[in-house]
């Protein structure tokens, strides 16, 4: 199975660890061609605005939306989760720095389909609604927190940030 | 299920995100979207850059806070600012404004000569600098939750900052070679808690994210910093002190991510006009980096 990390900005390190411990060897994603041929690419945390600008460079954007057109997985965490939205591949509405600043930054347990998993939310964007094709994997509070439309999973929170490794499990599955 | 907030693993976390990008000093809004619309992840809000308080001299302290609101009103990426070594009361101030990272800075004037603030005790993360790996562990005994190289701010000379990495680097490798019981005296001898020179050998790097900082000015110093194994770049004067920041600081941020791919470098270097005016470490009155310990 050949996954790739976005390897712009970022959790990469972190999320490269969680599939190394699940027996993946990662691709690190940083030009256009790197996105062939793969079955399912993180977006990893950090800042959106930073990680969508520099998908503007080097055709990394259109090789993107290309690959997941094309059937590849995706799955963003935190500013990943925003990317997907904002580049219309999943249908959610999502607002950004949904909970406050970093003081307002959090650890707690959810659930994600009815097991407990540790989640640490970092200056974390809200999913506020989601269409019909979207099914919801968690929700905490007033907001969805891990998304899934075809082999495409969105989560507000940072599930490369735990011990935990439900959630990457669950996307290997996907891919 | 209960609520954790401002635990160690979100204090360190937040710098986990910021990895691979660029922090900006800023000095007004306009300044802090500029360096947002080039893809800083964040900026640090100061009311002089490095450059002018080494050329006017005189007490540099915290800046307004109503400066640093109107920044934090500005931006959606994360804020930081400075306070001075030891100030802890500067840094409630800075909590109480609800500021993102605080920064334990040898570029304001020190307000203590033998504490550095307890960070441990503040809900809100704090970076400091360090120039070798003692003086960064210290700092994380302390709380902080992010390192940077203190290099020399303000002179747009890299050289510090070179010195300071490598330095942290050769140390790590050492830790390689030695014993639990040359560790123990290590630990000792630098005043480190030995938990922390344990786990900074188990892991071959520091224990929190390490950035590079003082003296960056160009893409290519970015990027040099980048392959030295720094997780990050901040920028102080190098980006508002040059001819055209707008294009600079996208340089240096399109740089801190294609560091390995010189074609790149060399194709984002090009034509950026004239960089800010640098200055010889040995010509320097004041070393900032000397501050601290």
């Amino acid at each position: 199975m050949r996954i790739g990390i976005l390897d712009i900005q970022g959790s990469v390190e972190e999320h490269k660890k969680k599939l190394f411990q699940l027996g993946v060897k990662p691709i690190m994603v940083k030009s256009a061609e790197d996105f062939e041929r793969l079955d399912g690419l993180i977006i990893p945390g950090g800042e959106s605005t930073t990680i969508g600008l520099l998908l503007e460079t080097g055709g990394l954007k259109k090789a993107l939306v290309k690959a997941v057109r094309c059937g590849m997985a995706v799955w963003g965490t935190c500013a990943g989760a925003i990317l997907l939205s904002k580049f219309g591949l999943i249908d959610i509405e999502i607002e950004r720095n949904a909970y406050g600043r970093q003081i307002d930054s959090f650890e707690t347990e959810i659930a994600f389909l009815g097991k407990t998993i540790p989640a640490v939310f970092i200056r974390a964007p809200k999913i506020r609604s989601a269409g019909k094709p979207v099914e919801i994997l968690s929700e905490y509070g007033d907001s969805k927190t891990a998304v899934r439309q075809g082999k495409i999973l969105a989560t507000s929170f940072h599930p490369e940030m735990t011990d935990d490794r439900t959630v990457h499990r669950y996307f290997l599955k996907m891919c | 299920m209960t609520i954790q907030k401002n635990t160690s693993k979100l204090k360190r976390g937040l710098a986990q995100m910021l990895k691979g990008g660029v922090i900006m000093d800023v000095t007004n809004a306009e300044q802090a979207l500029i360096a947002e619309k080039a893809g800083a992840v964040a900026v640090m809000a100061l009311e002089r850059v490095p450059a002018d308080i080494r050329r006017e001299g005189g007490v540099a302290r915290m800046s307004d806070p109503a400066m640093i609101r109107e920044i934090m009103a500005a931006v959606t990426i994360p804020v930081m600012a400075k306070v001075r070594i030891g100030h802890f009361a500067e840094a409630q101030i800075l909590e109480a404004l609800e500021i993102d990272y605080i920064d334990e800075s040898e570029v304001l004037t020190p307000a203590d000569e033998e504490f550095h603030i307890n960070k441990s005790d503040f809900k809100a993360p704090f970076v400091c600098g360090a120039r070798n790996l003692g003086e960064a562990l210290r700092r994380i005994g302390e709380g902080a939750a992010m390192i940077r190289t203190k290099g020399e701010a303000g002179t747009g000379n890299v050289v510090e900052a070179v010195r300071h990495m490598r330095a942290m680097n050769l140390e790590i490798a050492a830790f390689g070679k030695m014993n639990q019981r040359e560790l123990k005296m290590w630990a000792k001898r630098e005043r480190v808690n030995i938990e922390l020179v344990e786990e900074t050998k188990a892991l071959v790097r520091l224990p929190v994210v390490n950035f590079a900082a003082g003296g960056i000015a160009t893409p290519a110093d970015a990027a040099l910093m980048m392959q030295l194994g720094c997780d990050g770049i901040f920028v102080g004067s190098g980006i508002f002190k040059s001819a055209n920041p707008e294009s600079r600081a996208r340089a240096i941020v399109e740089a801190t991510m294609y560091y390995k791919n010189p074609e790149v470098l060399e194709r984002i270097s090009r034509g950026l006009g004239k960089a800010m005016d640098g200055l010889e470490i040995a010509g320097l009155e004041q070393k900032m980096a000397e501050r601290g310990w």
